[in-house]
């Protein structure tokens, strides 16, 4: 066969490769380490299999690509409508790139219920590739509220002191939030006739609906707020830090990593792409709760006495600048967020598997535990700089080209937006640097950090991954962008014409 | 009713076809009676087993039956009982209902001592009672069973004979039940008084030809207070948990679904059929204080029964959602949305109190959320598949409950009731908390006392089996049962004078409304 043959498939193929995996793992006996190298194999399976999607992409094409629409249920006129542009395929490559990673950083620290763990993060890994492939907004509505089960379950039953508390008030919240996107699909069927989102955002774009004008700033808010809330965007942010110092390291990456671009995703997907005027009209207030968000979640990350708080509380920052280049309405900014997310996705995944290398090591995440690792464990302390130093920002890691874009997309769009962001990459350097000073520098103080062991084999590989593809984003980004610039072009059109009618009026 | 002139073409006397009409019922009242006369045969011991399974047979001859029935829809008994799409949808899902429950009492038999004759028999006619609920179409008759399946249930629920909770819950369902059926009988010889006819489509078409007088609106609102009671719709509510808690748990799974559809079908005839006037606001408020009272209700309960009470009050509020809805092509997809939903919840809570029922272990000891602390890890399979019906009462994709909430919602925002429709869905992320903390219990705690859970019998196995498929066949595939449900939506619309092919086949002279 050739690829061509299959090209229709072949996201319905990666979606659903890691359930059946965790179908067969339901079925397979309680040998723990088998367990482990099937769970692994098969992420790395699907990995490989996704990879088919960015070698066979076509770059210079904006629309929708590897398309599959087959009626699923016909009254409601529910489509399974598969497909993917420039702004969601590389959120698939990067879920299928960190679960892997995160069955590896799982290989010793969960000795306890086992299989379920893989089960779960597998059925995870299949409802965050179908958010980001799903073209029918039932069935991205379906996947949205599927990823909500495994997680919830992955904090409540691997996570640490607090678990129960954190996984309920993840649920609660998103549930909560999430409905009022039910609500404003339920209105578009209602007056379109489809799920479909590439028919909806037509019949918008043509003024087809009379009764959508008045409606449109309620439609906006449904989808809206179940998209901060995901982000999170402050003030809707309180659950995350919670969330991440419960969850198991593997639950941690993903949420970081992969969970919270559902909300930005979204944003740009289905906010700027079905309500172009009222993206237009909401973005003063959003952009300030954007800033709000980056300062605020740099500050209060500088006090932080715990490591996968302050972590937390730096995500909150970074996705600021996502949401800041999202409604800056310009062709920098959103190509700066979309690689903000990639490159926050791997680093911070990376930030989070370290932190969770020590947390097996010592059981604890409190800074003031440690000090003087660099000398215990080198290897470690080398890979933790390397990944703070992507993290802050510095030229030729990742992290750089995205806040580079999103700074000058924000001054283009209102020069006070991009001089307030651009001290959130000064925070972060103040703050990631100061906790990596006082974790790995100066004399060890605590006896029982002398013994502890260097990376193992299984970490290293965790880890430099993470590293090399935090290295490969800064040195080349054009490799990534070169796919995510036409979509964002396309994504930009209704915003030219604005630009246009207001002008031309 | 002695002046009725009965036309020529109108047949008194009962013909073949006719007891093809009411075929199931009549197997299934055989089988009862069967069961009845065998009981004092047979011995103790043997008579829990063999009689359980003359039950199922009984209910298994029912479906296959109901095939039969369905095979010659039409008119029966001088057009009392209606045989059509709709009346076979809610055979198959009561009779269904009741195989399920007779599966999985088997061994809660055994393990309360309860002596087993009454008990399927009473199940057994009971079902007669619902099922006949949703095909008849002359509103005495709705009453009569209404009756049958009421009695039934009052002493199923008392079937606990030695616990004083199942007694107490028994007499208040008697007590209050028999006060709502009277308000449902009231409301019958008002509207006879008003229109001049119990028929059905008699009335429906007396209404549409002339003016609606107020009699009429008394009538609607009576007959909504006796069904409202029987299911458990806010602000005729309050029973519910009492009763739940105290009748024994497979019962409870088989009185908050079965006599819950056929009260909810005989609901969808007098308000879909009838085109009952003034019903929007009445229907409107108590979907939304069924909603919120169940769910605000289910909060604070630490007893998994009287939970899942409250949890169904709130699941009859957002059936009724589908309910408001007005406008022929509304009430198509309100019509086929409020059957899929009956089906849905019918799965899921049957399975739940399966689950329950088996966990609660003899005099149903463990019913405290404290109880099912470390289920996951004691017994993982039971606290599999009862977070999978857990899952799908929230409403979580991949499960018959989030197809049912999703049409009920996308009915009544096409309907433009977007304000019921918000209420919904806040109190449906609400009602997740508490089915939540179910599941958090399971898993998320460690069992501080040692609770032995017996292995899974067979017949309850199959039980479980049967809901779970069912439960997640209807949220992957929904489109068949939706399909048929939208099928019959269509035949039970009232149709437009002289378009019908039914009415044409058997006219009914103008005679027969006139006193």
């Amino acid at each position: 066969m050739n690829a061509d043959s299959w090209s229709p498939y072949i996201l319905t193929f990666v979606t659903f490769a890691p359930l059946v995996g965790a179908l067969l793992l339901m079925v397979f006996p309680r040998r723990d380490r088998d367990i482990r190298i099937f769970a692994l194999v098969f992420s790395l399976l699907t990995f490989l299999l996704s990879l088919h999607l960015p070698v066979h992409f076509h770059r210079s094409q904006a629309g929708f690509q590897y398309e599959l629409d087959r009626a699923w249920i016909s009254t409601p006129n529910i489509h399974y409508h598969m497909g993917i542009d420039g702004i969601s395929l590389w959120l698939v490559v990067l879920t299928t790139f960190l679960t892997p990673l995160c069955v590896l950083i799982s290989w010793q620290s969960v000795h306890d219920r086992v299989k379920e763990f893989f089960i779960l993060l597998l059925i995870l890994e299949t409802a965050l590739i179908g958010v980001f492939t799903a073209l029918d907004l039932f069935l991205f509505y379906f996947f949205w509220e599927a990823t909500l089960i495994p997680m919830a379950l992955l904090i409540g039953i691997f996570g640490h002191e607090r678990k129960v508390y954190a996984a309920v008030k993840f649920f609660m919240y998103t549930m909560i939030a999430s409905v009022f996107m039910l609500a404003a699909i339920l209105w578009l069927y209602a007056h379109t006739g489809s799920f479909d989102f590439v028919v909806i955002r037509d019949e918008i774009a043509r003024g087809a609906l009379p009764s959508f004008p008045a409606a449109a700033q309620w439609l906006f808010l449904g989808f809206f707020l179940a998209f901060a809330v995901k982000v999170p965007l402050f003030p809707f942010h309180t659950w995350l830090p919670d969330a991440h110092v419960e969850a198991p390291t593997a639950g941690s990456v993903l949420l970081a990593g992969v969970l919270l671009k559902m909300g930005t995703y979204g944003m740009l997907r289905f906010n700027l792409g079905l309500f172009p005027e009222q993206a237009r009209r909401n973005a003063p207030w959003i952009m300030i709760l954007a800033l709000i968000g980056i300062i605020y979640g740099a500050l209060v990350a500088m006090v932080q006495p715990n490591m996968k708080k302050l972590i937390a509380y730096s995500s909150i920052s970074h996705l600021g600048f996502v949401v800041l280049g999202i409604f800056s309405f310009t062709q920098a900014g959103l190509n700066g967020a979309m690689f903000i997310m990639l490159a926050h996705g791997v680093s911070t995944g990376g930030l989070f598997m370290l932190t969770g290398i020590l947390h097996e090591r010592r059981h604890t995440y409190e800074i003031s535990e440690f000090g003087g690792l660099a000398s215990t464990m080198p290897v470690y302390a080398a890979s933790y700089l390397f990944i703070v130093l992507a993290s802050v920002g510095l030229p030729l890691l990742n992290g750089f080209v995205g806040e580079f874009l999103v700074l000058s997309g924000a001054f283009q769009d209102r020069p006070i937006y991009g001089i307030l962001a651009a001290t959130g990459v000064i925070w972060s350097a103040c703050y990631l640097l100061w906790m990596y000073q006082r974790v790995f520098f100066g004399q060890v103080t605590h006896s029982a950090n002398n013994s502890l062991h260097d990376l193992f084999a299984f970490e290293k590989w965790a880890i430099w991954p993470c590293a090399v593809a935090a290295l490969v984003m800064g040195v080349a980004p054009i490799l990534w962008l070169g796919a995510i610039d036409p979509a964002v072009q396309a994504a930009l059109s209704p915003f030219s014409q604005f630009v246009g009618q207001v002008v031309g009026q | 009713m002695t002046s009725l002139i009965l036309p020529a073409g109108l047949q008194t006397i009962p013909q073949g076809v006719d007891y093809i009409r009411i075929l199931p019922e009549l197997i299934l009242s055989a089988f009862g009676i069967v069961v009845m006369v065998l009981d004092p045969l047979v011995d103790e011991k043997k008579s829990q087993k063999l009689l359980g399974y003359i039950g199922f047979a009984g209910t298994v001859a029912g479906l296959l039956s109901t095939w039969y029935m369905a095979q010659s829809p039409g008119l029966a008994f001088s057009n009392m009982v209606k045989v059509d799409a709709y009346s076979v949808f809610f055979h198959f899902l009561i009779i269904g209902i009741a195989a399920v429950v007779i599966l999985s009492s088997f061994e809660y038999m055994e393990v309360q001592r309860i002596r087993a004759g009454e008990y399927y028999a009473l199940i057994l006619f009971g079902a007669v009672g619902m099922a006949l609920m949703s095909s008849a179409v002359e509103l005495v008759l709705i009453f009569i069973a209404l009756e049958i399946s009421s009695i039934s249930t009052y002493i199923l629920t008392g079937f606990r004979r030695n616990e004083a909770a199942s007694s107490e819950s028994s007499l208040k369902y008697f007590l209050l039940g028999s006060f709502a059926t009277a308000f449902f009988l009231y409301g019958v010889a008002l509207m006879f008084g008003a229109t001049g006819s119990t028929n059905i489509d008699l009335i429906s078409q007396k209404l549409q030809a002339g003016p609606v007088v107020l009699l009429v609106y008394v009538a609607m609102a009576l007959m909504f207070v006796g069904l409202g009671f029987k299911v458990a719709a806010a602000p005729f509510h309050i029973w519910t948990p009492d009763v739940y808690e105290g009748a024994p748990a497979p019962i409870v799974g088989f009185m908050s679904t079965a006599p819950k559809a056929a009260a909810f079908a005989v609901l969808l005839r007098v308000v879909f059929t009838i085109n009952a006037p003034g019903r929007f606001w009445i229907l409107w408020v108590a979907a939304a204080l069924s909603m919120t009272l169940g769910n605000v209700g289910a909060l604070v309960q630490n007893n998994i029964k009287r939970l899942l009470a409250y949890s169904s009050i709130a699941h009859a509020g957002y059936l009724l959602m589908a309910f408001a809805v007005t406008g022929s092509e509304n009430s198509v997809s309100g019509i086929s949305a409020a059957m899929f939903y009956t089906a849905a919840y019918a799965a899921m809570n049957v399975g739940a109190f399966a689950v329950i029922g088996h966990f609660g272990n003899a005099g149903e000891r463990y019913v405290s959320l404290e109880d099912y602390e470390g289920l996951g890890r004691t017994s993982p399979l039971l606290a599999a598949t009862l977070t999978i019906f857990l899952l799908s009462l929230i409403g979580i994709p991949m499960t018959g409950g989030f197809f049912a909430k999703f049409y009920v919602f996308s009915t009544a925002v096409k309907a433009h009731l977007i304000w019921l429709t918000l209420i919904g869905v806040v109190n449906s992320a609400v009602g997740a908390y508490y089915y939540l903390r179910i599941i958090v219990v399971m898993y998320m705690r460690e069992s501080r006392q040692k609770i032995a859970v017996s292995s899974i019998p067979f017949g309850l196995g199959t039980a479980l089996a049967v809901s779970f498929v069912a439960t997640l066949y209807l949220g992957i595939l929904p489109g068949r049962v939706l399909q048929y449900a939208q099928q019959s939506a269509q035949e039970l619309l009232p149709q437009a004078p002289g378009a019908s092919a039914k009415i044409v086949q058997t006219p009914l002279p103008a005679a027969i409304s006139r006193p």
